[in-house]
């Protein structure tokens, strides 16, 4: 793509001798200008997030289902998950969400080397929150508490809890989290967890709907990965100008969007009370 | 829309001024601050509803700025705030229907015939 001027579309339109229409390369042939060429495809990128959020809204809905049916089972099972772990990732999205919309304004500035730093930062930030989910994964699976079905807690096996540590964390589920003041895997559990006579039934649905959420925003990470490295290569190459941002913008919604997301997920799967 | 910004060399659409981009970020981190913090006071079942709130807050302030929508043809923030319209038909029809009939699936779970 050769962008080593940038004409408005109504002077190359002038220039043009021949009979059809002239317009820049990066203007589409179906669109009377750049403009309209932008508003079209903001609209449909807001139509599709449209439908992530009713994608994400199914699996809102069976928690709020289940919740609603069996809070015990969420107020016993979300002391396995880390809140600070949650914390940092959700500071890291909004960061990242900071470091887009600052990449898709300096798109319309024409800074370029702005727009490429943004852009790798977002990019940074998407592993960071990976790396975290893989943390808090694999945390769980060493644990055994995975979906219903799987769900064999055993934490008390590759405890990394002081039998001091343990003794003062106390048995009752109600008191209120210590999370995080050591490393030390599920720190808000209850010591007696793999006792069946506190546990209530099905918490492994509990999991099940905790993979289920975190698992399906971590795929659109993962998608949201690949779109900002296809538009970080396009800017590297130089193809975005005051006239033409339009990609980075899209995919800049699209990451808001998960970001939208994960400020829900945060409160409700690790700030239950 | 027409051409006419784009006749003077400037680009069309809004951009978003850097003190407001700086200013919404704070604003979320603080609220995460404040939403992490609210799990230490114990009001019972307004819990859920404070960190929704504030999750609600947070998520105007990233559709409005962030996503722009302030700036805006009205008409994309209509089909985000259609997307929610349904979203919350969804759910909410979904709870009532299984509010309706929990007490029932509860009592034959508990009392198998």
């Amino acid at each position: 793509m050769n962008n080593a001027t940038v004409s408005a579309p109504n002077e190359v339109a002038a220039q043009s001798e021949q009979g059809h229409h002239a317009h820049p390369d990066y203007v589409a042939h179906h669109f009377d200008s750049a403009e309209q060429q932008f508003n079209a495809g903001k609209l449909g990128v807001w139509v599709f997030l449209l439908t992530e959020i009713l994608f994400f809204g199914g699996l809102f809905c069976a928690y709020a289902v289940y919740r609603g049916n069996h809070p015990e089972v969420f107020i016993y099972a979300h002391h396995f998950l880390d809140k600070n772990l949650g914390a940092l990732n959700t500071a890291v999205l909004i960061f990242s969400s900071l470091t887009m919309a600052l990449a898709v304004r300096s798109a319309q500035l024409e800074q370029h080397r702005a727009l490429v730093t943004f852009l790798i930062v977002t990019l940074l930030c998407a592993f960071v929150f990976l790396g975290v989910k893989y943390v808090e994964y694999r945390q769980k699976w060493e644990h055994g508490l995975l979906w219903a079905g799987r769900y064999h807690p055993a934490v008390h096996e590759s405890s990394h809890d002081s039998p001091a540590a343990s003794g003062d964390r106390g048995a009752a589920v109600a008191t209120p989290p210590n999370a995080g003041e050591t490393p030390s895997l599920a720190p808000d559990l209850p010591t007696d967890v793999t006792s069946s006579e506190d546990a209530p039934r099905l918490v492994g649905v509990f999991f099940s709907i905790y993979f289920a959420m975190t698992g399906l925003h971590a795929l659109h990470v993962i998608g949201g990965i690949g779109a900002i490295t296809w538009i970080l290569a396009r800017a590297v190459r130089g193809e975005f100008n005051r006239f033409y941002f339009g990609p980075v913008d899209y995919v800049g919604l699209y990451w808001h969007l998960v970001d939208l997301v994960w400020i829900f997920l945060f409160p409700l799967l690790y700030l239950i009370h | 829309m027409n051409t006419a910004a784009s006749e003077h060399g400037e680009g069309f659409g809004h951009v978003v001024p850097l003190g407001t981009l700086l200013g919404v970020f704070a604003a979320l981190i603080a609220l995460t601050v404040i939403t992490v913090a609210a799990t230490w006071v114990d009001l019972g079942a307004a819990n859920l509803f404070i960190a929704m709130g504030i999750a609600a807050v947070k998520a105007t302030l990233v559709a409005l700025y962030f996503m722009h929508l302030r700036y805006d043809h009205p008409f994309n923030a209509m089909i985000f705030v259609v997307g929610l319209l349904f979203l919350t038909l969804f759910l909410g029809l979904t709870l009532l229907d299984t509010k309706q009939y929990q007490p029932e699936i509860q009592a034959a779970v508990e009392n198998p015939v």
